[in-house]
């Protein structure tokens, strides 16, 4: 059934965004690990991590395009998710760095040993093991969706209110995470992490096994994106996106579908956090700050809206960008992003791909013309 | 509940529906019998759409009772019960989702499953087409299957519309002004399509134009002011004085 679903799911586009995917990835690695350092063909680490971060992201903007381009619900705070699948592995690393941090308690962070805690927090409890934290990543997320989308699909809160209140979800949520007495670091977060399952994350092969493995779970993301968005069920959200009133006259529970793609794209998003913060190094409360979620927004919207491809190029392209621009001219990155939405919404309404197809149709018309005009002329030379 | 003999298929009972004060339905009472094709008339504001609305829990009724089958009581169900119970409804502006293709709306339409388990593992194959196919002859838009709803024309989107009420297998269609902005040709063909349906199923249509009324060749209720002010056939109320009066007079 699911082999089905995925078989059903991919098209030619997948396979090469796949195929360009892991291209760069394997590259970037091999570029990194076998020439000696130095040399001219040698990739600095900074790249690889980099690379990593911007799959991250990539990841995100395909999560926030599938509850948009394909089920119309704009959310203004999907970076929410995000920072609690990235604490979920935050608070993991932290208790990897036992009894090695700056006042070398056996357990406690050392956070709470300056904030004078005894012991840790019940709902730090289960994560030094790995795979506790790894499912943390994803139920957390989930589970806050679910809860969040129920109150608001049954009342059927849609269009701008949704996003304001989404956008008050992770305003609020920074607010509490600000806290020191919430347990999670206050307002620096938590840092100084060590390693990953036994490996040295400042080590380049820890640094090229993250971006591999961003790399994977983007291709899952989308592979998972792509089956649900092809089968009925994602002709269903389609008909919810343009006409939600007619859909639910044709027996259809919009509020069922929204709350089961909202949940899993929250899933999603709390895995790109969790694949990002070791690579970053640390997780803080301005992660969910509203303007982060505004910016996935605008990746979404610039690689192209209900594509899922373009979400993901539009991930990686705003931000190779903003690494780029925020060296060469960091007061003016923001005008820059601006007049991208600006420019995008007016010139691009279908964003990149939407440009893309454009003129690949454009093209294939104009071979079709080309070679019915040389047929002609073939046949009027006969006639001659 | 006492087995009652089955009169009638819709039968709303003194419905009262009022916003702000101003009264869209009075004491509105109206019985449809099964199997039978009925149009209502009357003129803008008569409440026309508001009893649409109120059968297909769009609306709540202030008072009253709508009973569908004899048995249930539309009036305290939601729209998707009362769409799962068999009760079809055309809008009157055509609304079919203008991005899938004309098969991908009867698709959607087709009474499979409706939960969110059933249809992201359904498995759309042979039965299915068939099924469309059968309706695509009906509505006559077997040449456009594959094109996406946007690009028909207005009439071929109110007969794609139809085409969707009839995949669901609908115990009763609600039909809201069928052949507004439609070309004449294009109208005749309608009342054709809406007969040839009437055979299988009990419908209301609600309709200004009256040469379409006329072909349909079927019993009438006008409304006025939102309750019922005459019933039979089209020659019988036109003779009503209090009918002349009201609509057909001015």
């Amino acid at each position: 059934m699911i082999l089905r679903l995925l078989k059903n799911g991919i098209d030619r586009k997948s396979w090469i965004f796949l195929g360009v995917l892991f291209a760069v990835t394997f590259g970037v690695s091999i570029l990194n690990l076998a020439p000696t350092p130095g040399s001219t063909l040698h990739l600095s680490s900074f790249v690889v991590t980099v690379l990593g971060k911007y799959l991250t992201y990539a990841l995100l903007a395909l999560s926030v395009d599938l509850v948009w381009g394909y089920c119309g619900v704009l959310s203004l705070g999907h970076a929410a998710f995000f920072t609690l699948g990235g604490y979920a592995m935050g608070m993991h690393l932290m208790r990897e760095i036992g009894p090695r941090g700056v006042y070398g308690h056996p357990i406690l962070p050392d956070f709470m040993v300056f904030l004078n805690w005894q012991e840790l927090p019940w709902f730090w409890l289960g994560f030094d093991m790995f795979w506790f934290a790894a499912l943390m990543v994803i139920l957390v997320p989930g589970v806050l969706a679910f809860v969040f989308g129920w109150f608001a699909f049954r009342s059927r809160v849609t269009g701008v209110y949704l996003s304001i209140i989404t956008q008050a979800l992770t305003f609020a949520l920074m607010l509490a995470f600000f806290r020191n007495d919430m347990g999670f670091g206050g307002n620096n977060g938590l840092t100084d992490f060590k390693d990953i399952l036994g490996f040295n994350l400042q080590s380049d092969g820890t640094r090229v096994g993250l971006l591999i493995a961003s790399a994977v779970a983007l291709a899952i993301g989308f592979l998972i994106a792509r089956a649900v968005v092809t089968s009925k069920f994602g002709k269903v959200l389609i008909a919810i996106r343009d006409a939600e009133s007619r859909t639910r006259f044709l027996g259809y529970r919009a509020e069922n579908y929204k709350l089961l793609v909202w949940t899993l794209s929250a899933s999603m998003a709390g895995v790109a956090g969790a694949l990002y913060v070791p690579q970053v190094g640390i997780i803080n409360p301005s992660e969910f700050s509203p303007a982060n979620s505004i910016e996935v927004v605008i990746y979404v919207a610039l690689g192209g809206r209900g594509t899922l491809v373009g979400a993901a190029l539009g991930g990686v392209l705003v931000n190779f960008a903003k690494t780029i621009f925020t060296g060469a001219f960091p007061e003016y990155w923001l005008f820059f992003l601006g007049g991208l939405f600006v420019v995008s919404t007016l010139f691009m309404p279908k964003g990149i791909i939407g440009v893309w197809g454009h003129i690949a149709n454009k093209w294939r018309a104009a071979r079709a013309r080309n070679a019915s005009s040389t047929l002609q002329a073939n046949t009027l030379k006969k006639g001659d | 509940m006492e087995p009652t003999s089955k009169t009638a298929i819709l039968y709303l009972e003194n419905i009262n529906v009022s916003f702000d004060g101003f009264k869209a339905l009075n004491d509105l009472s109206l019985s449809i019998r099964p199997g039978e094709m009925r149009a209502i008339i009357g003129p803008n504001g008569a409440g026309k759409t508001t009893m649409m609305d109120v059968i297909t829990g769009k609306t709540r009724p202030d008072s009253g009772r709508v009973l569908f089958n004899d048995i249930h009581n539309l009036a305290r169900m939601d729209e998707t019960d009362i769409a799962t119970l068999g009760i079809g409804r055309k809008f009157q502006k055509p609304t079919v989702f203008e991005n899938h293709t004309v098969n991908d709306n009867l698709l959607l339409a087709l009474s499979d499953g409706r939960g969110v388990w059933d249809t992201l593992f359904a498995n759309v194959g042979s039965r299915e087409a068939e099924r469309i196919d059968e309706i695509l002859q009906i509505i006559r838009l077997s040449k456009v299957q594959g094109e996406y709803a946007a690009s028909l024309s207005h009439g071929q989107k109110q007969w794609l519309e139809i085409g969707m009420l009839l995949a669901q297998k609908p115990k009763l269609l609600l039909v809201d002004e069928p052949v507004a902005g439609m070309t004449d040709s294009e109208t005749a063909e309608t009342a054709r399509l809406l007969k040839e349906i009437s055979q299988q199923h009990s419908l209301v249509v609600v309709e200004h134009d009256m040469d379409f009324v006329r072909d349909l060749d079927v019993d009438v209720t006008v409304l006025h002011e939102g309750a019922a002010i005459a019933e039979g056939s089209l020659d019988y109320v036109s003779k009503s004085d209090r009918v002349i009066e009201v609509y057909l007079g001015r």
